[in-house]
């Protein structure tokens, strides 16, 4: 059907013609702009760069340094760093480069599942709420208005210590802990982005181009994700970023507290846990995972920042 | 004003009601049986056990035990612990002062910090100490507090042997005592801190580029009655509603750091209480801590009405 749509196109006019010539080679899209913003915020490029080699040394880092992660060695308990163990081993001589790597991969994965579940809720909160307002609207936040007021942390220590047998003969011990806890955080941290998806479909939705959208017969779901969602997504961006290192931190905290995955899936939070007993004895235990959650959570939080100025269409440069 | 506070104290009873049956609901459909340890026994028959659970009345449907158990909260009978058989309340109420005291302190150090070091450096913005402020409290912030206080164990406990790493209520020695409570608090305060010179600071740069702030120039005013007189009271405004927001941890606990330092807070309670299924337990402090979200933000917003003139109740 291409060539009758573009029958139907009136032929361009010469300036028309030289725009439409020109405007390839000087484009300046918003994501272009906010990109040469985010390049020049050099914290924000430093923590992008971090975060990146933290992801692909856990990711890709297990295939070069290939020491098993539960390989027991009790000659070697509690060893400091040295050429065979860089980071030293634990009080089983399980070797701690090969623990923290694999423990990346479950923080950082946790990290993302939660951020994606949480942003998904609170964009279909927060767009459903904003665009048809009225009751609904009224509903869904008086909803939100609830999960803000419930105490987080009891809830989530409690479903995680009550759910975690039953999902864990469903799914086993590694994959059902980690859907809960992904589920959990999830669940409980969207509120934020509904509400800022809410405010900025309020705004948004009574603008003129939403008016020719609808005059033009487009319809309510087309109208939500592609006229009026694109234009409130930059904060979203924002708060999901940030809420990778969030969720990032909440998994290590019930970790930390026994409450999160078992002792044979060696999460940051989980490492860290383990090492409490031995702070005197082998303090390399605690150091080298803890430092990876500082790390990683201090990058992200330095990406989030760089974005919020980048997708700050306000500023100038 | 009187109205709003009533109007918003009505709408909060629904809401509370909502919260404790989601807690409640979560507590009494999850999987597990309170007698578990019971049925396992096999010297105990199972009709004893069956009346036991009779007894408890555990074998009516849940929006009866519901209404049962809402209707003796709210009578204040909070009942009795399973582990140790002692009346709720006053299980509660032998951790609080530890809490006030050990995150207490915590908090107003926090807010001695953060206030002058935030308005400092919202004042002398992108100076030297501006910098070295901001980039102290983000990563302040982006620290978690199991890290630090691990860290704080292993410099000041382990290496330097200065500090002790567990913390003993039945210690009265106040010198002991000050130093068994400089690592929780220390922990406590460098988190809180940081996160709030971050608010400050912005809080503060809103209103110095303001017309008001010109014209008090303009009139004459020294700079440092600009800031303290004109600034700073309008810039604290958000500052007093932040912290209020953050009041119920001082009672809930710091399950965290309490966790760390082994400080005998209601968050440890919480804890070993959750692992016990001591549900009694678990279910006041959780629901004691709903109670205090949701009044300390009625308070914030009445606090930020007092402090702005600008914001009018209907």
């Amino acid at each position: 059907m291409a060539s009758t749509r573009s029958d139907r196109v009136a032929p361009l006019g010469p300036i028309a013609a030289r725009l439409a010539y020109e405007r390839p080679r000087h484009a300046r899209t918003l994501w272009g702009d906010a990109w040469r913003r985010f390049r020049k915020h050099r914290l924000a490029m430093a923590g992008a760069t971090m975060f990146l080699f933290l992801t692909f040394g856990s990711v890709a880092g297990p295939f070069v340094y290939r020491v098993p992660i539960n390989a027991l060695n009790f000659g070697a308990s509690m060893a400091p760093p040295s050429a065979a163990h860089p980071f030293g081993t634990n009080d089983l001589g399980q070797d701690m480069l090969a623990r923290v790597m694999y423990g990346g991969r479950i923080s950082i994965a946790v990290g993302f599942a939660a951020m994606l579940m949480s942003v998904t809720l609170g964009l279909l909160m927060g767009s459903i709420a904003g665009f048809f307002g009225r009751t609904i609207d009224l509903v869904l936040m008086r909803i939100t208005d609830v999960f803000l007021s419930l105490p987080a942390l009891p809830l989530l220590l409690l479903t995680i210590y009550l759910f975690r047998d039953p999902i864990t003969r469903v799914l086993g011990p590694q994959l059902g802990i980690f859907w809960l806890i992904v589920g959990v955080i999830g669940g409980l941290n969207w509120m934020p982005t509904a509400r800022l998806v809410r405010a900025g479909f309020l705004g948004v939705k009574e603008k003129e181009f939403i008016e020719a959208a609808r005059s033009v017969g487009v319809g309510p779901v087309k109208q939500i994700f592609r006229h009026i969602m694109p234009n409130v997504l930059s904060p979203v961006i924002v708060s999901a970023t940030l809420s990778v290192g969030a969720a990032i931190i909440t998994e290590s905290t019930l970790s930390f507290l026994g409450l999160g995955f078992p002792p044979d899936v060696p999460t940051w939070g989980r490492l860290l846990y383990d090492a409490q007993n031995y702070l005197d004895l082998a303090p390399h235990m605690a150091l080298f995972p803890g430092l990876m959650i500082c790390l990683a959570v201090l990058s992200i939080n330095y990406v989030g920042d760089g974005l919020r100025d980048a997708l700050d269409p306000t500023r100038v440069f | 004003m009187t109205r709003y506070i009533v109007r918003r104290l009505l709408t909060a009873v629904p809401t509370l009601v909502i919260i404790s049956m989601v807690i409640f609901g979560i507590l009494a459909l999850a999987p597990g049986d309170p007698l578990g340890q019971l049925a396992a026994n096999p010297d105990v028959p199972p009709e004893v056990r069956q009346n036991i659970l009779h007894q408890m009345g555990l074998d009516q449907p849940i929006p009866i035990r519901y209404v049962k158990w809402a209707a003796s909260w709210a009578t204040g009978n909070w009942g009795y612990s399973f582990a140790s058989h002692v009346p709720v309340v006053r299980l509660l109420l032998q951790r609080l002062p530890t809490d006030l005291w050990v995150i207490g302190t915590g908090y107003v150090i926090a807010v001695l910090i953060a206030v002058p070091v935030g308005v400092i450096s919202a004042v002398k913005q992108y100076s030297l100490l501006d910098q070295v402020a901001t980039t102290g409290a983000f990563i302040g912030y982006s620290l978690p507090t199991f890290f630090t206080g691990v860290l704080m164990i292993i410099v000041f406990s382990v290496r330097l042997h200065w500090l002790p790493f567990i913390y003993n209520v039945q210690v009265h020695d106040p010198v002991r005592m000050l130093k068994q409570a400089v690592m929780p608090v220390a922990v406590l305060a460098l988190f809180q801190s940081a996160a709030l010179t971050r608010f400050v600071r912005s809080s503060m740069l809103d209103n110095v580029g303001q017309d008001y702030v010109r014209t008090a120039r303009a009139k004459g005013l020294a700079q440092s009655r600009v800031i303290v007189r004109h600034v700073l009271r309008n810039g604290l405004i958000p500052i007093v509603t932040l912290i209020a927001l953050q009041l119920p941890t001082v009672f809930t606990g710091a399950v965290v750091t309490e966790q760390i330092f082994r400080v005998p807070g209601v968050g440890s309670l919480l804890i070993t209480s959750i692992q016990n299924s001591d549900t009694p337990v678990v279910m006041a402090i959780a629901f004691v801590a709903a109670i205090l979200v949701v009044l300390l933000n009625i308070a914030a917003d009445v606090i930020y009405g007092a402090l702005d003139p600008r914001i009018r109740y209907g």
